[in-house]
């Protein structure tokens, strides 16, 4: 998916975070990680693409800020691992990148952007247990919609976003779409 | 992408890119301890072969396996029945067992073309007779953009790459894949073979004839050597062996001409001494290891587009 088709800020629906509001929301979620896994050691970021993967590089620099700690980042494409696959035509392959630490014994943070239904998550989960033994896993969005049809919950949260199933929730990131914005809008239910 | 993969000619230049793109990123799962995904589970790939191969047969084996399709092998080698007669009937046979996925070598042209009539799955052409070896085109073109175009990555064509492919082209599906599939990504490619071994209507193919080698190798990417298939010779196409390895043979001389970057491909299984010399073979142009790894690997992404998406897959997204 790229830039191209993509929603732009009030012609197709309601920017409810502006690019200062996704910044703040990193910056405290950049801290939490720190906090919640005791200064950030052995910590390793993995986003999934295809907004995941900025946005873990965004945290890792901010890390990089606070603490002055390289913590390794990575992406983890889920696609293969999907439930729904058969749904719809075979679909092009995200990256799968991981540092060459490798993902034994640490602590691994998924990052994704929306968090939904959780299967993205479910699938994310089975992907990274034929990849490596992590010590333990969390899970960190920039959004938090509602709507789980899976036990599955995020560590780090950057907004809460109360949404009705037929409304569509779009994160624009500058890596991927030239700006930063989280976009409410009334499309039916994404696909 | 189209619901079978018979000819290399089916594939536009988004769907190749598409299969060379997704294999680009499974070639990572070989360097991962656990080398299989779960996406395929419970779909069934018949592997259905009339004819000889090992490697083609074990590389849809591996590749099937590795996105957890189950595998059934049907060697029909020896079988005296009529060909157009047993062919059907397997595929009916086939058909009752549920096969999503029919991966068909056979002696006669046109057997997947038929086969694919008959059956309700997918049907991938791994050979047939002198027509066509789509997935052998795409491990190619794989690996040379691997090799040649590593910086460029994901989406890029072969652009400018001109390729050389020597030998029997008269008896070689390899080479009419690879004339197809090459040209759509934008490759230059050259025929180079004696008169005998070109087939007739070869001035209508998208590539350029020579009939002497060595006026080709200095301005050569890739040279592609093909097996000289004696076992399909019915006629006296050249008059000695000898006499062709010294015209058309890739030796240590010849390839001392070729530019510091080119690289060699064999389809193999090689004749060495008589369309490659074993030097050339073993050396580090040689990429004829790679392309046998190569191949599980686009082989993973065409059954995987083939199969992965919903039943019958119209277009691919």
């Amino acid at each position: 998916m790229g830039a191209t088709g993509y929603p732009v800020a009030g012609r197709d629906g309601l920017a409810v975070l502006d690019a200062e509001e996704i910044r703040r929301a990193l910056t405290r979620i950049a801290h939490e990680i720190l906090e919640r896994t005791h200064g950030g050691d052995e910590v390793v970021l993995l986003g999934i693409p295809t907004r995941g993967v900025p946005l873990a590089h965004r945290l890792a620099a901010r890390i990089g800020e606070f603490e002055g700690l390289e913590v390794p980042c990575g992406s983890l494409d889920v696609t293969m691992h999907r439930d729904d696959l058969r749904l719809r035509p075979a679909r092009a392959l995200g990256r799968t990148d991981l540092p060459p630490s490798g993902v034994d014994g640490k602590t691994v943070v998924l990052v994704d952007d929306v968090l939904y239904s959780g299967r993205t998550v479910r699938a994310a989960l089975d992907a990274l247990t034929d990849l490596g033994r992590p010590r333990a896993v969390q899970l960190a969005v920039l959004v938090d919609r509602g709507h789980r049809e899976l036990p599955i919950r995020a560590d780090y949260v950057g907004k809460n976003l109360p949404t009705s199933q037929r409304e569509v929730v779009h994160v624009l990131l500058a890596e991927v779409d030239a700006q930063d914005a989280v976009m409410i809008g009334d499309e039916g239910r994404p696909s | 992408m189209k619901r079978h993969l018979i000819s290399a000619a089916d594939l536009s230049r988004g769907d190749a890119l598409l299969i060379l793109d997704t294999a680009e990123e499974l070639a990572s799962l070989a360097d991962r301890p656990i080398k299989k995904l779960p996406t395929l589970r419970g779909r069934t790939v018949v592997n259905l072969f009339f004819e000889d191969s090992t490697r083609t047969r074990i590389s849809f084996e591996a590749a099937a396996k590795r996105l957890s399709a189950d595998v059934i092998n049907f060697s029909a080698k020896g079988s005296s029945v009529a060909k157009g007669e047993s062919l059907k009937d397997t595929a009916l046979t086939l058909e009752a067992m549920g096969a999503d996925a029919v991966v068909i070598r056979h002696s006669a042209s046109g057997a997947a073309h038929r086969l694919a009539g008959w059956v309700r799955g997918s049907v991938v052409n791994a050979g047939d007779g002198t027509h066509e070896h789509p997935t052998q085109a795409l491990l190619d073109a794989f690996t040379i953009r691997r090799k040649l175009r590593a910086a460029s990555g994901r989406g890029a064509g072969l652009d400018g790459i001109r390729v050389t492919i020597v030998g029997d082209v008269l008896h070689s599906r390899v080479a009419r894949s690879n004339v197809l599939l090459l040209s759509t990504l934008g490759a230059e490619v050259t025929l180079a073979a004696p008169p005998t071994l070109l087939p007739l209507a070869v001035d209508t193919w998208p590539c350029a004839v020579s009939y002497g080698l060595d006026t080709e190798l200095p301005k050569s990417d890739v040279v592609m050597m093909l097996r000289v298939q004696q076992e399909r010779m019915t006629d006296a196409y050249f008059p000695s062996v000898r006499e062709y390895s010294r015209r058309y043979g890739l030796d240590a001389a010849r390839m001392a001409r070729l530019p510091d970057h080119a690289i060699v491909l064999h389809p193999g299984p090689m004749n060495r001494g008589v369309e490659i010399a074993a030097e050339v073979a073993d050396s580090a142009r040689s990429m004829i290891v790679e392309q046998v790894a190569n191949g599980v690997t686009t082989r993973m992404a065409v059954l995987y587009l083939l199969l992965g998406g919903t039943e019958f897959p119209e277009v691919a997204s």
